[in-house]
This record gives C-alpha cells, sequence and structure tokens, in this order.
C-alpha cells in the first residue's frame, strides 16, 4: 500500500513538471504578437522592448528559459507579474484561499445533498419524484454555469432581495468570511452543477449495489430495509463517489472561473482570466501550475481513497 | 466497455422491450446477422427511449431553426440600429431587441448557426483524433502506450477552462479557431475511453487472427480495434457536442470568443448579462433556453444511445 501512494505520489510531481512543460511551450509558441509589446504598449521603442525582454530573460534560448523557470519554481518562486507589480506568489496567497474558500464550500454543500438525494433516488427508482428529480438534474448539468447564476441573481437578488449579487469584495480570505451571505449565490451556483452530476453518479451506484448478490444475502438473513441500504449498499455505493470527488476537482475549478468572473470575486480564476487579456505569462503559468497541481491532487487522493476502501484495487496493483 | 466486445456470442442479451413486441423476429435476426442484429437491437432500444427521441426531435428542429429558418424569417443582422435597441417583444419582433437593435429570433438563428457549427465541428476533430490516439496507444502499447497516454494524463491535469482561454486569447477570434481550440481540450476523454477499449480487444481472437494471417498494426487499429469500439465512442461522441457547445458560450460569456457583428448563444447572453438590472429579460432567458434545450437534446441521445449499444447497462 505504501509503496504504491510512494509511485503514485512520484507519478503526481512528474505530471505537473509536464504541465509545467506543455504550458511554457505553449505560452512561447502560440502566436501572441511579442509579450513585450502587449505589456510596454504600442508606443515602446525597440530599445525598451529590449530592455523588457532582457529584464524577464525573454532574451535567452527557451530551453534555458524553462529550466530557470522550473528552477526557481522548485525553490517557490513563481515569478514577478508583468503588470500588477506584485509576484506571483503574493498573488496565489491572497487569492488562491479565495478560491479554496468557494471550492471547499461548494464541495460540501453538493456532497451533502447529492449524497441523500441519490440514494431517495435509488430507492424511489422510476417513480414520478425520482423523475422529478433526475430531470432537474439533467437541466442543471446542461446548463452554462453563468447563466445559471444569472437566474439565481435576478431571483435573489433583484426580485426577492435576499443575497447580494456579487461575491464577497473583502482583501483576505478571512474578511469574506465576515460576509457570508454575499457567498451565498456564488457557492449556490457553483454547488448545484456539482449535485446535479455528483446526484447522477450516486443513484446509479446505489441501484447497481442494490442488486448485487451481498445485498440480497444481508436480506435473507434478516437485515431490515434500512440496514441493509445505509449499511451494507451505503458503504459500497460510496465508493464510486469518492473518486469522482476527487476526479471533479479540475471541472469544479474550470466552473470557479466563471462563476468567480460572474460574481465579480477575485479569486485565482478570476485574476487568471485578467491575466489572459494582458498577456501576462507569470500569473498565466503560475495558476495553471497551482490548479494543474490541484487537479493531480484530486486523482491521486482518488486513488488512493479507493484503495483504501476497496481492498480487491489494492490486492491487483500491489 | 461496449457490447460490441462480444460480437460472437449467440446467447446475445435482448432488451426486455423489444422481446415483448416480437419475441420471435428479434430472436430470428440474431444468430443469422449478427452485425445487422446489433444496429438492430440498438435501433429498438433507442426509438423505445422516449427522451431520446425528444432528443433527436429537440436537435432536428434546432438545426432546421438555424439554418433553414432566416429563409423565412428575414431580419437584418448586420447594420445596428440605436433607434431600436432594447425593444420589448412586439408583433414586429417576437422576441424583442438587443443592444444593437438586432432583432432576438434573427439574433438566435444566426448565433446557433456558429454555435452548432462549433459543438459539432469540434467534437467530430476531438473523437476522430482522440480516437485514432487511444487506439494507436492501446493496442501498440509498451513505450508508445507509455508516452503517448501520459502525454493525455498531462494534458488532462490543466482544468479545461484554463487551457481554452490562455489558446482563445492568443489566437484570432472567428469560428474556425474556436472549433481548434475547443478541440485540443476535448479529445483527451475519447483517447482515455478508446485506449482502455483497445487494451481489451487486441487480446481477441480475431486480431490475433489477422495478425497471424499478416496484417499490419495499423490495419488492426482501422479495420478492427476503432470498428469495435464504435459504441463507446458514439456515446462520447454524442457528450462531447454537448460539452463543446457549454465550452464554447463559457468562451464568449468570458468575451474570448466570436468577434462581432457574428455570434452565437454564449456571446448573446454575455452581452445580455451587462443588463441583468433592467429587467431586460428577452435578453437573457431565450438564448440561455436554446443552449439548456439543445445541450439537454444531446445528453438525453447519447444516454439513450449507451442504452442501446452498451448492453450490459441496458435498463435497470
Amino acid at each position: 500500500m505504501l509503496g504504491y501512494i510512494i509511485r503514485r505520489v512520484l507519478q503526481a510531481i512528474l505530471i505537473t513538471i509536464g504541465v509545467t512543460l506543455i504550458v511554457f511551450i505553449l505560452l512561447h509558441v502560440i502566436p501572441g504578437g511579442g509579450v513585450a509589446r502587449n505589456i510596454l504598449g504600442p508606443r515602446a521603442n525597440a530599445a525598451q522592448i529590449a530592455q523588457f525582454n532582457h529584464e524577464n530573460g525573454l532574451d535567452q534560448p527557451l530551453p534555458l528559459q524553462y529550466l530557470t523557470y522550473l528552477w526557481q519554481l522548485i525553490h517557490g518562486n513563481f515569478g514577478f507579474s508583468y503588470k500588477l507589480n506584485q509576484s506571483v506568489s503574493s498573488l496565489l496567497v491572497q487569492y488562491l484561499p479565495k478560491t479554496l474558500l468557494l471550492l471547499g464550500l461548494s464541495y460540501i454543500v453538493a456532497i451533502v445533498i447529492a449524497i441523500p438525494l441519490g440514494i431517495y433516488q435509488a430507492v424511489r427508482r422510476n417513480k414520478p419524484d425520482d423523475y422529478i428529480f433526475t430531470g432537474a438534474s439533467f437541466v442543471l448539468y446542461s446548463m452554462p454555469v453563468f447563466w445559471l447564476g444569472i437566474i439565481l441573481i435576478v431571483l435573489f437578488s433583484f426580485v426577492l432581495h435576499w443575497f447580494p449579487a456579487e461575491g464577497p469584495q473583502g482583501a483576505f480570505v478571512t474578511d469574506d468570511l465576515g460576509q457570508l451571505s454575499s457567498l451565498v449565490l456564488p457557492v449556490a451556483t457553483l454547488s448545484l452543477v456539482t449535485i446535479a452530476s455528483f446526484s447522477r453518479y450516486m443513484r446509479s451506484s446505489t441501484l447497481e449495489n442494490m442488486v448485487q448478490d451481498y445485498t440480497r444475502t444481508a436480506r435473507a438473513k434478516g437485515a431490515s430495509n434500512s440496514r441493509v441500504l445505509f449499511v451494507h449498499v451505503l458503504r459500497n455505493a460510496m465508493i464510486p463517489i469518492l473518486t469522482l470527488i476527487g476526479l471533479s476537482v479540475g471541472y469544479v475549478f474550470s466552473g470557479a472561473l466563471i462563476t468567480e468572473a460572474l460574481f465579480n470575486y477575485p479569486g485565482i480564476g478570476y485574476i487568471f482570466w485578467n491575466a489572459t487579456l494582458t498577456t501576462d505569462y507569470p500569473i498565466i503559468l503560475g495558476v495553471i501550475v497551482v490548479t494543474g497541481f490541484a487537479t493531480v491532487l484530486g486523482s491521486l487522493m482518488a486513488d488512493v481513497m479507493y484503495a483504501i476502501a476497496d481492498p480487491r484495487v489494492r490486492y491487483r496493483r500491489a | 466497455m461496449s457490447t460490441l466486445d462480444q460480437p460472437q456470442t449467440i446467447a446475445f442479451p435482448v432488451p426486455s422491450g423489444a422481446t415483448q413486441e416480437k419475441p420471435g423476429e428479434v430472436q430470428d435476426i440474431v444468430p443469422a446477422f449478427e452485425a445487422q442484429g446489433v444496429w438492430r437491437l440498438a435501433f429498438n432500444v433507442f426509438v423505445q427511449n422516449r427522451l431520446a427521441v425528444v432528443g433527436v426531435g429537440i436537435v432536428v428542429f434546432m438545426v432546421l431553426f438555424c439554418f433553414a429558418g432566416p429563409l423565412f424569417y428575414h431580419t437584418n443582422q448586420v447594420d445596428t440600429n440605436l433607434a431600436n435597441e432594447f425593444l420589448a417583444p412586439s408583433h414586429a419582433h417576437p422576441l424583442g431587441t438587443d443592444q444593437d437593435g438586432f432583432d432576438i429570433v434573427g439574433r438566435l438563428m444566426i448565433g446557433g448557426q456558429t454555435s452548432l457549427e462549433i459543438g459539432i465541428a469540434a467534437a467530430l476533430i476531438a473523437t476522430v483524433f482522440g480516437v485514432l490516439w487511444g487506439a494507436v496507444a492501446g493496442f501498440f502499447g509498451g513505450w508508445v502506450d507509455n508516452l503517448l497516454m501520459r502525454f493525455v494524463d498531462i494534458m488532462l491535469a490543466i482544468p479545461a477552462l484554463f487551457l481554452l482561454l490562455f489558446l482563445a486569447v492568443a489566437f484570432p477570434r472567428n469560428v474556425f479557431t474556436l472549433i481548434i481550440v475547443v478541440s485540443v481540450t476535448a479529445w483527451l476523454i475519447p483517447a482515455r475511453l478508446v485506449r482502455a477499449e483497445a487494451l481489451t480487444l487486441r487480446t481477441r481472437e480475431y486480431v490475433q487472427a489477422v495478425t497471424m494471417m499478416g496484417g499490419g498494426g495499423f490495419r488492426i487499429v482501422l479495420r478492427h480495434i476503432i470498428p469495435n469500439s464504435v459504441g463507446t465512442i458514439m456515446v462520447n461522441a454524442t457528450f462531447q457536442v454537448a460539452d463543446a457547445i457549454l465550452l464554447v458560450a463559457a468562451v464568449n460569456y468570458l468575451g474570448l470568443g466570436i468577434a462581432p457583428p457574428a455570434t452565437n448563444w454564449g456571446a448573446m447572453l454575455s452581452d445580455g448579462t451587462t443588463y441583468i438590472a433592467n429587467g431586460w429579460w428577452w435578453l437573457i432567458y431565450p438564448a440561455g433556453l436554446a443552449i439548456v434545450l439543445t445541450v439537454v437534446a444531446f445528453n438525453f441521445i447519447g444516454d439513450a444511445l449507451r442504452d442501446a449499444l452498451e448492453v450490459r447497462l441496458q435498463k435497470r
């Protein structure tokens, strides 16, 4: 088991390094009109551009630039923003917790709602209420995240005046915690989509386990319906959900980007969006490295949890 | 994963619905003509799924609405007319006008053309590329597999929208580049699925028979591995269309999509968002509904295809 985890951690590190390599290459080969020109503006002269390129190491050979970047990255230095006069690390320290707060809250809300909902639907399968929830999750799942957010804003902010239409605007994440009411709509937007997909998985996973031999055996031995459902079936049905939670990290980060843009909530998705508009390479690279690492970590957690929860996986791979 | 794993099996699981209606016919066909039987069965299951029929209906309607609609419903979608901006729905403009005075119904049509074109084209390109990539990796195995799939792992580690955004910034903002950019993020899933299929298919007797008869690697991939994974591929391709339409909408919402006067549903929503506080609902709901309907339709079709083509998952 320990060997398995170590092997997977090494793989995760290699993949993160691979992410930096690919993004680095993409950043430098895609046509963008020179970075220096974009940053310094149309009136910069050749000398200023040369100076900018020299200061930021852009005049060096690409492999050398990459190795320098990697070397700095290992030492925790993400570079310095071209536009914001701030190091990328300090930006990440300031804004990453905000995104994590948003993600964490919406994961919690999603799990707390989706798992019981999925079980309920499985128990009531093919009855009217199952159809209603299935239909609702189908629609939610097919909805553009920002449109869902807009509808929530119109309904709960403009019509009912329950919650503000904008995310919390504190400088640090601790300030945001004081404005929980402004967090309601962003968290709701992000978690509704997740609930839709989680509950569908939970429903089919529960159904799958309800027809297994062990369920029949448990029932034959006289276990009550609720005992079979909540002790035997639930434990096994949760396994795919554990994996799904880990694997959905990248997907949820994408959703967070849109949510942050919609609610004007300055998390890393938001600063990434701005950085792409201003070709601020160090921020683009930094955010992708962090989100990429989080995604890899998510799938690593999924694998490890799967191995812990399901011994069959452990033995097969060992 | 797919039905087509076992084309030789005689005892093919017959869907309950099909047997009830025409038991004789189905059982006659299955042993005699395997390939035809599989597709006939799949078709029967698909058609019996009411949601799938609804899905196909919606897609057909949307395609007709967007591509044939402008032939009957003439609107000026090129010249802005600020005297007509933000008109409420009326007889002349059934869904009102937008911030440039464009008629919303007409706008939905041309916006839908781009959305559908990008969604379908991106899904096709992503599927073709991903399928080839995955089939080659799975069939050849060894270092080829390792190299190809580690690359997929790395690309998958970058959240799709982040990758998409910074690609979208770099390229000119037109339909063609959006198709390419979306397919760059979308081909990874079919690659993984087909690789898994190829891993199981390559040990089958018929594949070994081809090898023994002197069939080369690429012949096996193209003529045997890929055709036998077609169920998985089709199901995934349908979901890809739905995802691509959503991704394109998101990119346009973030202001990095198609340059005006061209538009699509996502861009329409993006423009409408500016005015949500004004209560001009016709700027927000029609385009959003069009996206949701289309995406739901493709998801319905995908689910039904999965039921039809992957026998093991059939009706619970």
